[in-house]
């Protein structure tokens, strides 16, 4: 007879106090703000859900939302097939290895908000490297403080600048890994280099490159940092993203519910996307 | 199907080989019938798979070329040479399905549809893999997978040659013995030329009509499985074929015979080598006998085999096996040891150099 206790708690209550003290409490007191209505000296008023209501309700919130998902979606667009190019001709031993992963990598060391810092000064119209080249060098009008395209451009090169490597490093681990026979057969079998990467390379890279898409989805999905910095939402509104919407109405006008109501769509919004494209992606196995 | 010639091949990993030790690949001439089955055996880094490799055409011989049936294809491709690989890990496209897999080489070679489909169901008959055709490949087992990679050098008709770089290395002990008697079988059936790749004698020496081994780069003996178990032209094919292998004993050389211990060993024909050199004498464990006279020795060990005993014997420092069927002497007896004398041979630096047909005793 298998002996029954109940010693197995004791061991998962560490990482139980843990995810409470890191997750679960502070998404509660997000929950808590998102049904009451406060104007600071702990005054709370019952609002119920009138903050989603309201939120689901308003042409402000969906615009932001929309262009978080164009965002992510260039970037996704881009960022993978640019990755996995990267990785393919990138030499699969020698010198050259450890010269391409270190630079591959440089980027992703850099600080969110020197990045941006970075790319603002490099578009400066009249002093920056690149903002004076294309002005007054190649003559075409640039400044993203002025024109909505030049400003999306510009976070858009400077997200793939940034995080385009992460695909590389995952997808060239994965190119690695397949055994040389792989290709050897495919060679044999009379395999064109199209069917060796649509019947070889993609299926072995398959998990890395899911893993790959889902953190470049969540994080650009959430990005705040850079095109804060960067375009600070502008011109106007053209670049407000949610992240940078929702900080507006959290700190900028201080309304902590609606705030609170948005994250708590916002984490919905990244949580359902990235179940369901796991899901389907790991259907197969 | 093909005749295979290989002409002086050789082959160094490095760019500019000069002495003997920097080629992989010493120095191989070997003719191959057509619809022959051979076998490669050797021990790892003996060279074998590096000379597949030069075969199929995924490695460029440093020196020497290759010819199938009289035509020159050393300077061509894989995929120009027409052959098969099967490789030591099952190599599967894993998104597609079985049938898939094994139409693949023909569809990449543009053959219509129809005649696909036939091809690709003769050969799952063969293999026993109807039943799964359909099935995606990345979920079937082992030795499915490695069928499936057999399939696919077996599914091209005009196939010059099928090689195998230890399939089985991956397989269960159990269905190892199965798959290899399909390999037999297969042979039996398609009658194309096959290279089988191996370090274990118990698969060369039931596959092949002849077994081509190697040491060191070089080839020490080709013979079939018979030849080589009889009269191992070197001491190394000896010691690596069979269990336990030939005893390998030092021995001084007085006119013109062999001495162990003093002692005059009867061989199975006439010296004939220059003086000099290192001197052993060669006799399996099989054809070592106890008798009342003979080279005195004193029985260290006795292991129970199954279908006989192996008797490990100190004769001075000297270790020598027999293989016992009746009861074995005990640990500890004093014991005489007799040599069959058409069995007993004399090697030179390894290689053998008492000629052959002594009388028997």
């Amino acid at each position: 007879m298998k002996t029954q206790n109940q010693k197995a708690w004791f061991f998962v209550l560490p990482v139980l106090l843990l995810v409470a003290f890191n997750a679960l409490i502070p998404i509660m007191t997000v929950v808590n703000y998102s049904v009451q209505e406060t104007f600071g000296n702990n005054l709370f008023f019952w609002e119920g859900l009138g903050w989603f209501e309201k939120l689901l309700h308003s042409d402000r919130f969906y615009s932001a939302l929309g262009r978080q998902f164009f965002f992510t979606g260039m970037i996704l667009a881009i960022e993978v097939p640019l990755g996995i190019i990267i990785a393919l001709s990138m030499p699969k031993q020698g010198f050259w290895v450890p010269v391409c992963l270190v630079t591959m990598a440089l980027p992703m060391l850099i600080p969110w908000n020197v990045v941006g810092a970075m790319w603002n000064i490099f578009t400066l119209p009249d002093i920056g490297l690149l903002g004076y080249f294309l002005n007054h060098v190649l003559g075409v009008s640039y400044d993203m403080t002025q024109d909505p395209t030049a400003a999306w451009a510009t976070i858009i090169i400077m997200d793939v600048w940034h995080w385009t490597s992460l695909v590389v490093l995952l997808s060239y681990a994965g190119l690695v890994s397949i055994p040389d026979a792989y290709y050897q057969a495919a060679k044999i079998d009379g395999a064109s280099n199209w069917a060796v990467f649509r019947f070889i390379q993609i299926p072995k890279m398959k998990n890395v490159l899911t893993i790959a898409i889902l953190l470049r989805f969540m994080d650009s999905f959430n990005i705040y940092t850079e095109p804060f910095v960067l375009t600070g939402g502008g011109p106007g509104n053209s670049t407000t993203l949610l992240s940078i919407d929702l900080v507006k109405i959290a700190l900028g006008q201080f309304d902590l519910g609606p705030a609170a109501a948005m994250s708590l769509i916002y984490f919905a919004i990244t949580l359902l996307v990235s179940w369901v494209f796991y899901t389907l992606m790991m259907k197969d196995d | 199907m093909a005749k295979i010639t290989l002409s002086k091949l050789r082959h160094s990993y490095y760019p500019n080989p000069s002495t003997p030790e920097d080629y992989a690949l010493k120095e191989i001439d070997l003719d191959w019938q057509d619809g022959g089955a051979y076998a490669l055996l050797g021990p790892s880094g003996c060279g074998k798979s590096t000379l597949l490799n030069i075969i199929s055409g995924l490695l460029m011989p440093s020196e020497g070329a290759v010819l199938f049936d009289d035509t020159d294809v050393t300077a061509l491709p894989p995929d120009k040479r027409n052959i098969a690989q099967v490789f030591q890990f099952p190599v599967i496209y894993d998104t597609m399905t079985a049938f898939d897999n094994l139409a693949f080489p023909l569809r990449n070679r543009g053959m219509d549809e129809p005649s696909v489909t036939k091809r690709v169901n003769e050969i799952a008959e063969m293999l026993e893999l109807t039943d799964m055709l359909h099935n995606r490949a990345a979920g079937l087992s082992a030795d499915n997978k490695q069928k499936i990679s057999m399939g696919r050098g077996l599914v091209r008709e005009d196939v010059n040659v099928v090689m195998f770089d230890e399939p089985l290395t991956v397989i269960d002990p159990h269905l190892k013995w199965k798959l290899r008697s399909k390999l037999k079988e297969l042979h039996q059936k398609v009658r194309a030329t096959m290279i089988y790749v191996t370090h274990d004698q118990t698969e060369a020496l039931t596959f092949a009509d002849q077994v081509v081994v190697m040491q060191d780069g070089e080839i020490v003996q080709t013979g079939t499985p018979v030849e080589l178990f009889e009269r191992p032209a070197h001491t190394f094919v000896g010691h690596f074929i069979g269990s336990p292998g030939m005893n390998v004993l030092r021995c001084d050389i007085r006119d013109g015979g062999a001495l162990l211990n003093g002692r005059n060993i009867a061989l199975e024909g006439d010296v004939n080598c220059l003086p000099g050199g290192l001197t052993e004498i060669g006799i399996r464990p099989e054809f070592v006998t106890f008798g009342t006279t003979g080279l005195e020795a004193v029985v260290q060990k006795v292991s129970d085999v199954g279908r006989h005993n192996v008797v490990e014997a100190m004769a001075g420092d000297l270790k020598i096996r027999a293989i016992v069927e009746s009861q074995p002497p005990e640990k500890g007896a004093a014991v005489h040891l007799n040599f069959q004398q058409d069995q007993t041979r004399l090697y030179r630096d390894g290689w053998v150099v008492s000629s052959e047909g002594g009388q028997n005793t």
